[in-house]
Parts: C-alpha cells; structure tokens; sequence
C-alpha cells in the first residue's frame, strides 16, 4: 500500500510518543507495509553496522564463509599472506558469478566456475585465461574483489555498506559494555559451537526485534517451557526481577535475574555436584580479575541484547547470537548460532547446548510458540480494523523486566532513520 | 503393537521391522503421543542434528533435538497441552516410510535405516520435512522398543518449514 506522509517523516507517521498521556505507539503498516520494507533497505539496512560472523569461524589463513547480509551474497576469509578478516561481495569482476561456492570452507584460491578467473584470499586478482586477448594490460586492481568495510569489535566482526558512517566501536555504544560483559565472561576465549539454527517464518522482523528483549511475554507464552525447568528440578519461586535499558543509537537491553543456573559461574542443581567447585572456582577467579561488581554482572545476571538493528546476543542459560533478516514485509528468516568458552568444562558445554535447543531453538519448548505469537501479531495487522500497536508500558517510572522502555528505544532509531531521506 | 513371535532379533525380517515402523507413524499421525512414548527404552535417545550438521553430536555441536527419555517425556506432555501454542490445535500430520535397510542385527538389536517423509498441516500452510531415519531396535519380550531414533533432514536450512515443534 502506499503511505502518504506529507507533513511528517516516515518514520514519524509510524511511531508516535506522547512522554505527557504516557503514550507510545506504533502504527501497524509499519509491519505491513511494502513502502516501508523498502525504506528499510535504503536508510537503515544500508547505514548501519551489520553483523557478519565472528572470528573464531575462521581461525585459520583460508578458512571462509559465507552468507548474505542485509539481503547482499557476501563472503569472509582469512588473508593468507595477512591474516586478516576480508569480507567481500560474492561476485566475480568479470561477469558476476559467484566466486565462493560452498557455505563454509578452507582455501587459498577462488575460481570463479564461469570463466575460471581466480582470486586470492586476500581479493587481488591472480589468473584470467587468454589474457592476451585484452590488448591493453589487464586492470588488475581495478578488477579484484570487491571489499566491504569491515571492522570488528572482540571478535564480533560487523560490516556497512556505508563509507561514510562512524566507525563500530562509537557505533556500538553502550552494547559495548555489555557485548565485554559476555566476551569478558569467557575470559576472551569465545567459540562458535558447530550446528546452525537456519529459519524463517512469515511476520514483519521488527516483532522478532521486540520478542527477542521482551520480558512480559515469558510466563504467559512459554508456560510448557517453565513445567519442563520445573521437571529438572528448578525453583521457580524467584521469579523474573530487572530493568531495560535504552543504551543508545537504537541499541537496547533487557537484564534480569531468573530461576535457571548459568554455565558462567552460576552453579544450580541440574548441573550435577561434581561441577559445584569449578563452577564456585570460576566465579572467583572472574571476582579477583574483574572485581565483585562487574563479576556479579557477568555470572547472576542474564541479558538479552539488542544491537541495532538486527543482532540479538542473549546471555542466558546458554548465549546465542541471532541474526534477523527480512525478505518481505511479512517473512524474515533467522540465523542463530551458539557461542561458548573454549576449553569449557564437557558437563557445562552438555547443559549449556542442552539449554539452548530446549529454550531457543527451533526443535525447542519456547522459539516454535514465538513463532507462532509473531504469525499471529501479523495476521492480526492485516484485518486493518486496529491502526496502532501500544507500547508505553513502564513509561513514566524506571523501566522494570516486563516494560517496553528497550522496545521503545529501537522503535526511535527507527522512526528517525526512516525520516531521513538518504 | 505387534508381536514378534521371534526371540532372537537375528533372524527377524526386513517386513517385521516395516510393520513396527508403520505403526510407529501411525501412532504419531494419531497424536497418541503416551503410546508412542511406551515405545522407547528408559535409556532412549531421540536427536534431531542441525541441518548444517548432519553428524552433530549432542555433546559437542548444537542439536535441533537431543532428548533423553525424560526431555522426550516432557516434549509428550508439552504437545498435549493447550499451551503448545505452535501445536494447538495439532497440525495433520503424514508420516511416510520407505527404503527400509536392516544394516546390523544381532541376537538383541537391530540397526535400522529408512528414509523418511512427513507432511504437516495446519492453519492454511503445508509444509514437508523430508528426512533420513536411523534406528536402534531392541527385541524384548516379543515386541520391539526403540533405544535410538535419529532424524537427519535433508533441507538445508528450516527456511521453509519453520520449525520443527512436531514429532518427526
């Protein structure tokens, strides 16, 4: 449909906030809308820092892989003669055709299958058959891969397709701290977990935006998640206590204790007796390098992280990293891996990969009910008879665990993206 | 459930195993999920490997599935509640089994593979999860339990389908 916005913004037409009635609202062609899709694509997707892939997937010189982000074929790979993380666009020079192949591997070499020219891993240009043929000498520089700007912030390598914006770090902004709180927790030694979580499903990605840092949903939704915690063994009598935060540039976080134990330094009973005194040993060793403040953070508390726009780290019983990619205005798919501590104890990495696809996977007790809320939100939106999603709660007081204040933070970086017209 | 008049599993057949899988199916298109569950052993394992990861183990990569028979008990339970909401109500459900293999057998156990087709519908979609099955089979007592149920899919991702909330 198309959207007239002639007095305001975009983004402004779509998201409206009142601080004096306590009101925030988010008009539903926001999620429905084929205009706003494509907005999206040109003045966020294209001017933000996206997240790619992390290092250690590509410890070695050679070692690659890929995926599309932001909708773009892209590939990462070691250099071998620097060592570097290159990321390029995944398309022959010549005549476009893809130059890697395979979504994840080791080599020197690329050739392109077409015409059988070939790169190396650090982009340049190396073999074109017959290159006689061009009478002039072949403009090897101008014809290597073509780089994307890339940088990476402990590992977590992101890339934009814009030249222009500020670099990652000022870019991450208060997620820096919290993105350390996790890295930290591993003592710096983070690992992606072999298995990929690749799904898809048909509502808007911003409702997977708001879920995936939504507190007020889990009692209600995940009821069968909870029976099963409590099946194990683990008292739920705690509850779920916390804040949300707005961190800035759209970033957002939920964090909070909860009932379940966590691999870092947070011993429960379902992790066996035999695991208590390294758990115990762990904690202390993060308390003498970091002191007891920062300690606490990293063991008691769990986050779920927002980086805009479309990275969510949860720290939870386990850590995933998740990606959120729209196709349409009603289909995004997802991408979530699982990151842990090299070297971590075998009984910790069973429980942590165990709470992961109980909790967050897609074969899980919990994600397939999301994905079943989200399809729902969104069939709900195409009736048209409701115009505006409310999300003030909290608003007024210090956001608690069940408020909307880190919902509300995305939803202004959004609404003043999509009112620049870049 | 049927009867195998056999004591020795070594000489059961390529048709006996077929009558017990499809029943298998059968009792899952049902969704008479506490019957199904009678079939496994106490020390039973159902997996479910990430589709990029066909040869995952549950302790060392990420599992779409990686149920003992406790968790296998609760995924039971779960799917009979209203509070399954991605299965409630229940999607109609298809199972296809065809290409039997018996790979292994002894006086005890057989190893089993088949390959495996299921169709789920519900609310207006269709969706086809199309699978190899591989199977450990005690013979115990005249009847077959399942100690070992692995479904490798063959998509490459769950772009299309989703999830997988069901029982494959």
């Amino acid at each position: 449909m198309t959207i007239t916005t002639t007095d305001t913004g975009l983004g402004s037409h779509h998201v409206i906030e009142e601080p004096e009635s306590r009101t925030f609202r988010v008009r539903r062609t926001a999620m429905t809308s084929q205009d706003v899709f494509e907005a999206e694509r040109e003045r966020i997707f294209a001017h933000t820092w996206l997240y790619l892939g992390h290092e250690s997937e590509i410890p070695d010189k050679g070692d690659y892989v890929r995926r599309p982000v932001g909708g773009r074929p892209l590939f990462m790979v070691r250099g071998a003669k620097t060592g570097e993380v290159n990321v390029f666009h995944n398309t022959c020079t010549h005549r476009g055709a893809a130059i890697c192949r395979a979504d994840k591997g080791s080599q020197k070499v690329f050739q392109c299958f077409y015409h059988a020219w070939t790169f190396d891993s650090e982009g340049e240009l190396k073999g074109v058959p017959g290159e006689d043929a061009y009478v002039d000498e072949i403009d090897r520089a101008g014809l290597a891969l073509q780089k994307v700007r890339t940088e990476s912030y402990r590992g977590f390598v992101f890339v934009t397709f814009d030249p222009e914006i500020e670099d990652l770090t000022t870019y991450l902004a208060g997620a820096r701290q919290y993105l350390d709180y996790v890295v930290d927790a591993m003592n710096g030694e983070v690992e992606v977990v072999p298995g990929t979580n690749e799904y898809g499903f048909d509502a808007n990605w911003k409702l997977l935006v708001e879920n995936s840092i939504d507190g007020y949903h889990a009692s209600s939704t995940h009821d069968t998640y909870f029976k099963y915690l409590q099946t194990l063994g683990t008292d739920l009598s705690i509850g779920v206590s916390g804040v949300t935060k707005d961190l800035g540039n759209g970033h957002a976080v939920l964090e909070y204790r909860a009932p379940w134990g966590r691999p870092v330094a947070s011993w429960e009973p379902l992790f066996g007796e035999d695991s208590k005194e390294e758990i115990a040993q762990l904690k202390a060793d993060l308390v003498e390098k970091h002191g007891p403040e920062k300690a606490e953070m990293m063991t008691e508390i769990n986050r779920n992280l927002l980086i805009y726009p479309n990275l969510v780290i949860n720290d939870i019983m386990a850590v995933t990293v998740r990606t959120l990619v729209p196709t349409a205005p009603d289909r995004v798919e997802v991408t979530a891996w699982e990151i842990a501590p090299k070297g971590e104890l075998p009984q910790l990495r069973q429980r942590r990969l165990d709470s992961f696809l109980t909790f967050l996977g897609p074969g899980g007790f919990a994600t397939p009910d999301d994905l079943e809320a989200l399809e729902s939100c969104q069939q709900g939106f195409s009736s048209g008879g409701v115009e505006w999603n409310d999300i003030s709660r909290g608003m007024g007081r210090a956001a608690q665990a069940t408020d909307e204040e880190q919902m509300r933070a995305f939803w202004r970086r959004w609404r003043d993206q999509l009112d620049t017209t870049n | 459930m049927t009867t195998i008049t056999r004591e020795n599993a070594a000489t059961v057949t390529r048709a006996e195993v077929e009558d017990f899988l499809y029943q298998e199916a059968a009792l899952l298109d049902e969704w008479d999920l506490p019957t199904w569950l009678d079939l496994f052993t106490e020390d039973a394992i159902y997996q479910v490997p990430c589709n990029d990861d066909p040869t995952g183990a549950g302790d060392r990569s990420l599992m779409l599935i990686d149920d003992n028979r406790l968790r296998l008990a609760s995924r039971v339970e779960r799917l009979g509640s209203r509070k399954a909401h991605r299965e409630y109500p229940h999607s109609n459900l298809r199972h296809f089994i065809s290409n039997v293999r018996i790979l292994e057998q002894d006086s005890e156990v057989l190893k089993i593979t088949c390959s495996m087709l299921v169709g789920r519908f519900r609310a207006n979609r269709e969706t086809w999860y199309c699978a190899r099955a591989d199977y450990d089979l005690l013979l115990s007592g005249g009847a077959f339990r399942i100690r070992r149920k692995r479904v490798a899919l063959d998509m490459t991702t769950l772009r299309h389908s989703s999830d997988v909330a069901i029982i494959l």
